[in-house]
């Protein structure tokens, strides 16, 4: 035998192709795929075609339509060899072919036959082959094979029908869950797969049975599971428990905790990591619960396997974002990772290590992480920049050494993600930190030098004219920004220009020598570049002399546009060239928040035919439109918001309604728009009867009906009320819509002639104060806070009472309040105690709103709120406390 | 997380990143164009490791890949982000382990392409759509070699007449697979038979 093994070495060596399946091709293996339909079939032969054919789907060689069906013919003609080996390729062959329905049918029998064999082998496979092929069907008729087969005494018979019964699971839930009997008998199997097996099965048939799950957990934490695969399971049900009892154990022991710790001494290293790193998920785990998890996830980090260091860091890491005190103990181990062959391994330990490290052993890890750059990839560094980020914002003492590396590394190789995510840090702290600001600007004065990205330099430039001109000298910018206009592009000389002005205009000082610099720019070769320099030079006071720029002026050129751009292109796109000049005030400022109702909408009625929409498209230019083409509502003025519609009436009713409301100065409309869901009804004269007498402010001033609402096409009918002007007045309204209802013959569509008229009740409609604040939002909250001042700042503390989380009671305020939150600061981390929330608005009467809440877990549950208010006027201000008060 | 643990796919590639065997379990990849581009990123984010002597593992494009390299074979196993990697790495070790049972050490591309069959059906026995059949090499090994899954007498310890039995199947195998060898009196015989 050892000889022609030699021999072909040999070969191989002259012949570098060296395949068995060199020079194969498909036509050619079909060709001889006609041996299956040989009367005298040659099993040998056989099975090596069938590897040949499956060598070429291996490849990833499609066959027709016509070549698979033909092939699949010839396969099915094999069950007549008795030969095991061949056997076994041919059910390989069959599950990777995919039968059709009507082929299926072909084999049915004869895999029906193998089901009942008395060889095992021939049981298991085909019960694999079979359920994986079947339809709904044809498991009827063999699910009384399935479930002895579940039971069988060899555990691979029962393990096939065990997995089979987990994909079955997904396409015929219903008859797999008569199998729970059976299934529950297998889990008491002593071997191991077979428990394995038939605990994930047990578990997806009853998952949505709380009660259910939680007394197989609680039998089998109790008694021996065998197999360390079903007990990775059973920690992972465990846990699933753990997490869902969890609102009503107030204190105390956590249940099942103790299984869980028990688990970290299994002897199967698979057990002992899921149950550490399933410890370290726990909801509001304690630092006494986490111990013994860290302990070993610590032993972990100093295994000769990659993979278990892996595992071990990767969990850490994650654990320290919420405890870093809890992983301190691991650091001296962690930096030993940081020479690690395996660079995740080394990326994972160093990003752990700066959230973990104190002051004192920052300048220590950065001199190891400095020899550590230079040789990963791109996708870990930035990973590395952004903890020495956060690391950077903990201790801004250590700003120095922190920037210092910054810098050094941007002057490195690197890809735009890195360069880019570099140069955000940088940025974020000479935000935050302001000692840091001076040598971070210089750094990227630096870096634009010679930076080949051109969204990097526009970005950093407008980011200079926004910080210099604050700094002791502004004048050493000047020539880093000057040099661009020479020697860059003109995306970038434009951005150049823009920063020069923005210098001229805040450091009155510098404005002559600038000037002369932008004459300069006059004869530029790009337009772009020459606009912006005589937009600037005659905005700014083109004579150049030491003078203060206006304010307006300032406001004008550098202001931020409130305005979210998408409405702006809109409004744009919209005006149609006119005698009328485009006004931007007229440019709805409320950020949409559209997209999430209408994806709630589909979910909500699948009824009717391709799901009609429930009104108009609602963004905010188009109610505008709508509402000004009512001549009853013209005078009312300038739309100030609409609110989101707010549904009237349950899902799967005969008329869905649904209401938006429209808020002006002194008046208010009710849009209510409508939907008949019954094809044998046609409505006519369609209105809303609105009582609003626990709505004492409002009065009912006009109503447009609707004419005719035929089957789903939905149509609208208004109210409108006069309130008191400016004032943000709210009441309950209840509705009632009536109609007159004609009978339509479904068959020609036609309605009769004689209507009824008749009522449906409709569900109350509030309005609140969330409806006269609108979501604008500001892109530098810090900015906006300290440049609106202290003077009508309001601040008071409130109880929020128990509440479930501490982001459910962040969202209630925000949904409350119905401002725009700034920064992300609507996401609540897990576990955290406190946080910090920043909304923005803008109240009835155009007044700026900015609100700081913060929030702090007080006891077990109860949630305290600090709320900062601060506004352009002081009784807004009151206001906002008196929404939160009230609400 | 609450699922059970599952395979996206098996991948062993040669060293040059070339298909000798795959199978995908999830639909991730729906054409064969983003399978081979995924192995052809992964081929060549994890060719320069030494994953000769332990299993390495790696984080990409989020998944959790565990690979092992042998002679001129890459064996990888792809499973989710959130899966416990020591699953995923005995899965790892025991298709590594089966196909070295079945190959009898000689784990090289060539032996793997001339018994294809054998893993093929090694994979077949590890891993049913996605999920976990067998992880223990001499079981798997033992349910393909022996085409026979009551077979009791593992690999590893069979008695000399079986290994004999075997031995010689195996040598009818790898007479027969010298068909595609260009050495002349074979060819004759090759055509031979075709034609007959």
């Amino acid at each position: 035998m050892a000889q022609p093994l030699v021999k072909k070495d040999d070969d191989r060596d002259e012949e570098v192709e060296y395949s068995p399946f060199f020079g194969i091709e498909k036509g050619a293996v079909l060709q001889e795929a006609r041996v299956f339909n040989d009367p005298q079939l040659d099993p040998q032969r056989c099975s090596q075609v069938i590897t040949k054919l499956l060598y070429l789907l291996n490849q990833g060689e499609a066959f027709t339509k016509v070549e698979a069906t033909e092939v699949f013919f010839s396969v099915t003609k094999l069950f007549q060899s008795k030969d095991l080996g061949l056997r076994r390729m041919v059910y390989v062959m069959i599950k990777e072919l995919s039968p059709s329905a009507d082929e299926v049918i072909m084999v049915t029998s004869s895999l029906m036959k193998d089901m009942t064999s008395k060889t095992d082998m021939y049981r298991a496979n085909a019960i694999r082959v079979l359920c994986r092929i079947t339809d709904g069907t044809l498991l009827t008729q063999i699910e009384r094979y399935l479930k002895q087969a579940i039971v069988d005494k060899n555990p691979v018979v029962s393990s096939a029908a065990l997995v089979s019964g987990i994909h079955l699971l997904q396409t015929n839930p219903e008859i797999v869950k008569r199998w729970s009997n059976e299934v529950q008998e297998a889990v008491q199997s002593r071997a191991a797969l077979v428990q394995f097996h038939a605990l994930a099965l047990l578990h997806q048939i009853r998952q949505n049975d709380r009660l259910a799950v939680n007394k197989l957990v609680s039998s089998l934490t109790r008694g021996s599971v065998r197999s360390p695969l079903a007990q990775c399971l059973l920690i992972r049900y465990t846990s699933q428990v753990i997490r869902e009892s969890a609102n009503n154990t107030q204190t105390g022991d956590r249940p099942f905790y103790d299984f869980l710790e028990g688990c970290l001494r299994h002897k199967a290293e698979m057990v002992i990591f899921e149950a550490a790193r399933a410890i370290t998920e726990l909801n509001g785990v304690t630092s006494r619960e986490l111990t013994p998890a860290i302990t070993v996830l610590q032993l972990f980090l100093s295994s000769s396997k990659p993979v278990l260091r892996f595992a071990a860091v990767r969990t850490l890491n994650k654990v320290a974002m919420t405890h870093p005190t809890a992983v301190t103990n691991c650091n001296i181990d962690m930096e030993s990772l940081i020479s690690d062959q395996n660079r995740s391994i080394a990326t994972l330990a160093i990003t752990t290590l700066l959230k973990t490290g104190n002051e004192s052993s920052v300048d220590r890890l950065m001199k190891q992480i400095t020899n550590f750059m230079s040789d990963i990839a791109d996708e870990f560094k930035i990973v590395v920049v952004e903890a020495i980020r956060s690391l950077c914002l903990k201790f801004p003492l250590k700003h120095r050494s922190l920037m210092n590396f910054l810098s050094n590394i941007l002057r490195e190789e690197g890809g735009f993600e890195y360069k880019k995510a570099i140069v955000d840090s940088i940025v974020i702290l000479i935000r935050d930190i302001p000692e840091a600001k001076e040598t971070g600007l210089l750094h990227l004065c630096e870096f634009i030098e010679d930076c080949e990205f051109t969204y990097l330099s526009t970005q950093i430039l407008h980011f200079l004219g926004i910080e210099g001109p604050k700094t002791s000298d502004p004048s050493k910018y000047i020539r880093y920004i000057y040099n661009r206009v020479h020697l860059e592009n003109a995306t970038v000389r434009a951005g150049a220009v823009s920063t020069l002005a923005k210098f001229g205009a805040m450091v009155d000082g510098l404005k002559p020598r600038i000037f002369v610099l932008l004459r300069r720019c006059l004869f530029d070769t790009d337009d772009e570049v020459r606009d912006r320099a005589t937009l600037y030079l005659n905005t700014l006071g083109g004579d150049g002399a030491v003078v203060e720029t206006g304010a307006d002026v300032k406001e004008f050129l550098f202001g931020s546009l409130d305005i979210p751009l998408v409405n702006l292109e809109n409004s744009l796109k919209n005006y149609e060239p006119s005698e009328k000049p485009f006004d931007i005030n007229f440019v709805p400022k409320e950020v949409k928040t559209q997209p999430l109702a209408e994806k709630k909408a589909p979910g909500k009625k699948p009824t009717g035919l391709g799901a009609p929409p429930p009104g108009p498209p609602s963004t905010v230019d188009a109610y505008e439109k709508l509402l000004s083409s009512i001549p009853e509502f013209s005078n009312f003025g300038k739309l100030f918001k609409s609110s989101a519609p707010v549904e009237l009436t349950e899902a799967e009713t005969e008329y869905a309604v649904n209401v938006v409301k429209h808020i002006f100065d002194s008046h208010v409309v009710f849009q209510y728009n409508c939907t008949n869901t019954i094809p044998e009804q046609l409505l006519e004269n369609v209105t809303v009867l609105v009582d609003g007498s626990e709505a004492e402010e409002f009065s009912e001033v006009a109503s447009k009906p609707l004419r005719s609402l035929p089957y789903d096409s939905p149509g609208q009918t208004f109210v409108a009320f006069e309130k008191p002007e400016g004032v943000p007045a709210v009441g309950k309204f209840s509705n009632m819509l009536r109609f007159i209802v004609k009978e339509v013959d479904p068959s020609t569509g036609e309605a009769e002639d004689d209507g009824v008229e008749d009522e449906y009740q409709l569900e109350d409609l509030e309005v609140v104060a969330a409806d006269y604040i609108l979501k604008v939002g500001v892109s530098n909250f810090r900015n906006a806070w300290e440049s609106m001042g202290a003077d009508f700042e309001r601040v008071d503390e409130y109880g929020l009472g128990p509440r479930d989380s501490l982001a459910e009671a962040v969202n209630a305020v925000i949904d409350l309040l119905g401002m725009q939150p700034c920064e992300g600061t609507e996401v609540v981390s897990p576990n955290s105690r406190s946080h910090t929330c920043l909304l923005s608005g803008v109240y009835i009467g155009n007044v700026k709103v900015l609100v700081r809440l913060q929030f702090g877990l007080d006891g077990p549950k109860d949630v305290a709120m600090k709320l900062a208010v601060r506004s352009e006027d002081e009784t807004v201000s009151d206001a906002i406390h008196e929404i939160v008060a009230s609400g | 997380m609450d699922s059970c643990p599952c395979i996206k796919n098996f991948l062993l590639l040669d060293s040059e990143g070339n298909r000798v065997a795959v199978k995908y379990y999830s639909d991730e990849w729906p054409t064969n164009s983003a399978k081979e581009a995924f192995e052809k990123a992964l081929f060549s984010k994890t060719q320069k490791t030494n994953a000769r002597t332990e299993a390495e593992i790696a984080m990409f494009e989020n998944h959790i890949i565990v690979y092992k390299f042998v002679q001129d074979l890459h064996f990888f196993v792809v499973g989710a982000e959130g899966e416990n990697e020591l699953i995923l790495v005995t899965v790892l070790q025991g298709f590594f382990d089966a196909v070295g049972l079945l190959l009898r050490g000689n784990v090289d591309k060539k032996e793997a392409l001339e018994n294809l069959d054998l893993i093929l059906l090694c994979l077949d026995e590890i891993v049913d759509g996605g999920v976990i059949l067998e992880t223990d090499a001499n079981a798997i090994a033992g349910k393909v070699a022996s085409h026979s899954v009551d077979a009791t007498a593992p690999l590893s310890e069979q008695t000399i007449s079986q290994a004999l039995a075997t031995a010689r199947e195996h040598l009818a195998r790898s007479l027969l697979n010298c068909m595609y060898v260009p050495v002349p009196w074979l060819a004759d015989d090759d055509a031979m038979g075709s034609s007959g």
